[in-house]
C-alpha cells in the first residue's frame, strides 16, 4: 500500500500551442494560399522528367526489349529491380497507416497521409515495369483472367500471376484506405475555400459528409477494418513479390528467407523514403508542430530494427548456403561477395547494415540533417540490394559457358530516372490540391479532443485535467 | 434564413467543446430522442455509448463480402485451370490447391475492402448531394472546430419549446431552427 504510482504523461503529439481551429487553418492554408513559386519550377522539372519516361517507354514499345541491355543468361535487369524497390518503398505508408493504427501508435496520424500518398504513386511508378517489361504490351490482358483468342487462363501456378492480382489488390485497396480518410478532410476544405470550382470539386469529393456521430460511428469501424484488411495485404505483397524469385530453381534466389526478409527490406526503405520526403515538406510548409523531431526518432528507430532485420537476412543466406551444402547455391553466395558483382554487393552491405546503425546514439537519431543523409543512402543501398539479388544470380547460374556480365543501357537508366518524374509530378499535386496532414485524425488524438479532459468530478483524473488545460485554453 | 414557409427540419444546437456535447448528448438520449445525432469535427470516443447507439453493421457487410471474395476466387480459378482448359505444366496436378492461395487470398481481401468502403458509404446515405443542416451558416464550422447537437423534425417526441428548453439546460451556445 506504501507504493505510490505516479501517472506519467505521454509526450504532446502536437508541439506549440495549437487549438482545433489553428489545427484546421495550418494544413489547409497551404492548399488555400495562392501557389508558391518553387512550387512551379518543381512541378516543371518533374513534368520534365515524366516527358522522358514517356519517350523512354515510347522507344522501348516501338523498338522491343532490345534497347535495354538484358543478355541471353540476364533476362531481368533494372526494370524488375526498380519494379521491386518501387513496391518496396510503397510498403512503408500502409505500415503506418494500417499496422500502426492496429498496434495504437497515435503518433502516426501526423504522417499516415502523406505515407499514404507516397505509396499510392510508388506502386504507380512500380506498375509500370512488368507491363512494359511483357514485351508485347498489346496483349497485356494476357495476365487477367479474360477470355481470349486462345480460349486459353492465365496460369495460376505462376508466381508471376501472383503478382498480377497482388500489386493490383494493393494499389486499389490502398487507393480506398487513402480516400476514407479524406472524405472529412475534403469536407472541411469544402467548407473553407472561397472559389466557386473549388466548393464544387471539394463538395463532390467529400460526398455530402456531414460529421454526425451515426456517420463517424461506421466510418471508425470501416477504417478499422480497413486497417485490419490491408495488414496482412501489405505482407503478402511482398511476400508474393519474393516468390517471383523464391519459387524458381536458380541459386541465390530459390531460399524459404526471401519472404520475411523481402518485407522487412521494404519496410526499411519504405520508411527512408517517407523521412527524405517528410523532412523537406515540413521545413517547406512549416509543420514542425505536427511532424515533431520525436516522430523523426521513432521512424529512425523503425528504420534501425528493421535495417538490422535486414542484415541478420544477408548473413543468414550465406550460412545457410554453407550449411545446406549445395555446391551451386554455396558458388553463388561467395561470388556475389566477391564475383564480379562485389562492388554493387559492398555497397548494399555498407547502406543497408551499417549505416543504421548511427542510430543506436540517440543524438543522431534527433539529427535532422544526419537523418536525412542516412534516408538517402538507405535508399541506395536497398537499390541495390535488389540489383545484387536479381542480376548476380542470373549473371553466374549453373553453366559457365552461359555466363555474362549485365549491365544497362541509357534506356534503362533515363526510365528509371523518368519514373521520378512520375512519382513527383503527382506528389507534388497532391501537396497543392490536398490536405497533406489528416486534419481530422490529428484533431482525434489532441487532448482537448477526449470528452473526460473537461470533467473534474473526480481526484484522478484531477492531474490529468491539468495536463489538458494548457493545450485546450 | 428564408421567408418562406419552408418545412422545418430541426433543431440546431451548438457546444461548446467535446465534453459539453458528450453531455448534451446523454440528456438527449435519457430523454428518449431518437432522431437526432450529435455532429464534430472528429470522431469522439464515448459518443456511441452516450447517444444509445448500437454496433455499426458494417462487419456483417464485410462478412458477406469476404465469403464471396473467397469462394468466387476458388470457383473461378477451379473452372479455370481444372474444368474449361486445364494445361498441363511441369507435371504439376490441375487442381493444385497450395498454388490456388496466394489469388485466392488476394481476391478474398479485395472483395472485403469493396464491402468496408461501399458498405460504409451505403449505411451513411453518402454520396449526398444535399442535406438541410447545410443550410445553416453556423454548422460550416462542424468540420472545423464547432460541436453540434440536432434533434429531427420526424421524432415522435418533437416540440419545438420542449427540445429549446432542453438544449438550453444542456448549455447550449447557440440555437437554431433549420428549415428543409
Amino acid at each position: 500500500m506504501s507504493t505510490t504510482y505516479e501517472y506519467v504523461p505521454e509526450k504532446p503529439l502536437i508541439k506549440g500551442n495549437h487549438t482545433f481551429s489553428s489545427i484546421t487553418a495550418l494544413i489547409s492554408d497551404v492548399v488555400e494560399r495562392p501557389t508558391p513559386k518553387w512550387w512551379y519550377m518543381a512541378f516543371g522539372v518533374a513534368n520534365m522528367l515524366l516527358l522522358l519516361l514517356g519517350a523512354m517507354i515510347g522507344w522501348l514499345i516501338w523498338e522491343g526489349t532490345g534497347v535495354w541491355g538484358l543478355n541471353n543468361p540476364v533476362g531481368w535487369g533494372w526494370a524488375i529491380v526498380n519494379f521491386v524497390w518501387w513496391v518496396g518503398i510503397g510498403h512503408a505508408g500502409t505500415l503506418i497507416s494500417a499496422i500502426l493504427f492496429l498496434f495504437r501508435q497515435d503518433w502516426r496520424t501526423a504522417i499516415n497521409r502523406f505515407a499514404e500518398a507516397m505509396t499510392i504513386f510508388a506502386v504507380m511508378c512500380a506498375g509500370i515495369f512488368p507491363a512494359i517489361h511483357v514485351g508485347r504490351i498489346w496483349v497485356i490482358y494476357w495476365v487477367f483472367p479474360v477470355p481470349n483468342q486462345m480460349a486459353m487462363w492465365p496460369n495460376f501456378n505462376s508466381p508471376l500471376l501472383w503478382d498480377v492480382f497482388a500489386v493490383s489488390t494493393y494499389f486499389t485497396v490502398s487507393l480506398l484506405f487513402w480516400y476514407v480518410g479524406l472524405v472529412p478532410d475534403f469536407a472541411t476544405l469544402r467548407d473553407r475555400v472561397k472559389g466557386k470550382i473549388a466548393k464544387v470539386v471539394y463538395g463532390a469529393a467529400s460526398l455530402g459528409w456531414r460529421g454526425g456521430n451515426r456517420q463517424w460511428q461506421n466510418y471508425e469501424k470501416a477504417y478499422m477494418i480497413l486497417a485490419g484488411l490491408a495488414t496482412p495485404l501489405v505482407l503478402s505483397v511482398h511476400t508474393i513479390v519474393s516468390f517471383d524469385f523464391a519459387v524458381s530453381v536458380i541459386p541465390g534466389w530459390h531460399t524459404t528467407i526471401f519472404p520475411p526478409y523481402f518485407v522487412a527490406g521494404a519496410v526499411f526503405s519504405g520508411f527512408a523514403m517517407v523521412l527524405t520526403l517528410m523532412i523537406i515538406a515540413r521545413k517547406i510548409y512549416g509543420m514542425k508542430d505536427i511532424m515533431t523531431d520525436d516522430h523523426i526518432e521513432k521512424m529512425n528507430i523503425i528504420i534501425l530494427v528493421t535495417g538490422s532485420m535486414v542484415g541478420f537476412a544477408y548473413i543468414m543466406e550465406f550460412f545457410i548456403a554453407w550449411y545446406g551444402a549445395v555446391e551451386y547455391e554455396k558458388f553463388a553466395f561467395i561470388n556475389r561477395a566477391f564475383g564480379q558483382y562485389a562492388w554493387a554487393y559492398w555497397i548494399m552491405m555498407i547502406c543497408n547494415v551499417v549505416s543504421p546503425q548511427f542510430f543506436w546514439s540517440k543524438k543522431l537519431r534527433r539529427s535532422v540533417g544526419f537523418t536525412f543523409f542516412i534516408s538517402i543512402v538507405v535508399n541506395i543501398g536497398m537499390w541495390f540490394e535488389r540489383f545484387v539479388i536479381t542480376v548476380s544470380s542470373l549473371a553466374n547460374d549453373y553453366l559457365p559457358s552461359a555466363w555474362d556480365y549485365y549491365s544497362p543501357t541509357y534506356v534503362d537508366i533515363l526510365t528509371y530516372v523518368g519514373t521520378f518524374g512520375l512519382f513527383f509530378t503527382m506528389f507534388l499535386l497532391f501537396l497543392r490540391f490536398m490536405p497533406m496532414i489528416a486534419i481530422a485524425e490529428i484533431k482525434a488524438v489532441m487532448p482537448a479532443a477526449d470528452p473526460h479532459s473537461y470533467h473534474s468530478h473526480d481526484g484522478d483524473s484531477q492531474k490529468l485535467e491539468t495536463e489538458h488545460s494548457q493545450q485546450t485554453v | 434564413m428564408s421567408t418562406t414557409q419552408n418545412k422545418v427540419f430541426g433543431i440546431l444546437a451548438e457546444f461548446e467543446h467535446p465534453g459539453a456535447l458528450m453531455d448534451a448528448a446523454k440528456k438527449v438520449n435519457e430523454a428518449g430522442y431518437q432522431k437526432f445525432d450529435t455532429y464534430s469535427p472528429f470522431p469522439i470516443h464515448g459518443m456511441d455509448e452516450a447517444m444509445g447507439l448500437k454496433e455499426s453493421k458494417l462487419g456483417w457487410i464485410v462478412l458477406v463480402h469476404a465469403i464471396l471474395g473467397f469462394t468466387g476466387a476458388l470457383a473461378m480459378i477451379t473452372f479455370m485451370s481444372y474444368a474449361d482448359y486445364p494445361i498441363n505444366i511441369s507435371g504439376k496436378p490441375f487442381l493444385n490447391w497450395p498454388a490456388f492461395v496466394p489469388v485466392t487470398f488476394e481476391l478474398t481481401i479485395l472483395l472485403s475492402a469493396f464491402g468496408a468502403v461501399f458498405g460504409m458509404f451505403f449505411l451513411n446515405g453518402l454520396p449526398k448531394l444535399h442535406h438541410p443542416l447545410f443550410n445553416s451558416k453556423k454548422f460550416e464550422k462542424v468540420t472545423d472546430d464547432s460541436f453540434f447537437v440536432c434533434i429531427e423534425a420526424n421524432d415522435t417526441l418533437f416540440a419545438e419549446d420542449r427540445v429549446n428548453e432542453l438544449f438550453k439546460d444542456a448549455g447550449a451556445l447557440h440555437i437554431e431552427k433549420v428549415y428543409e
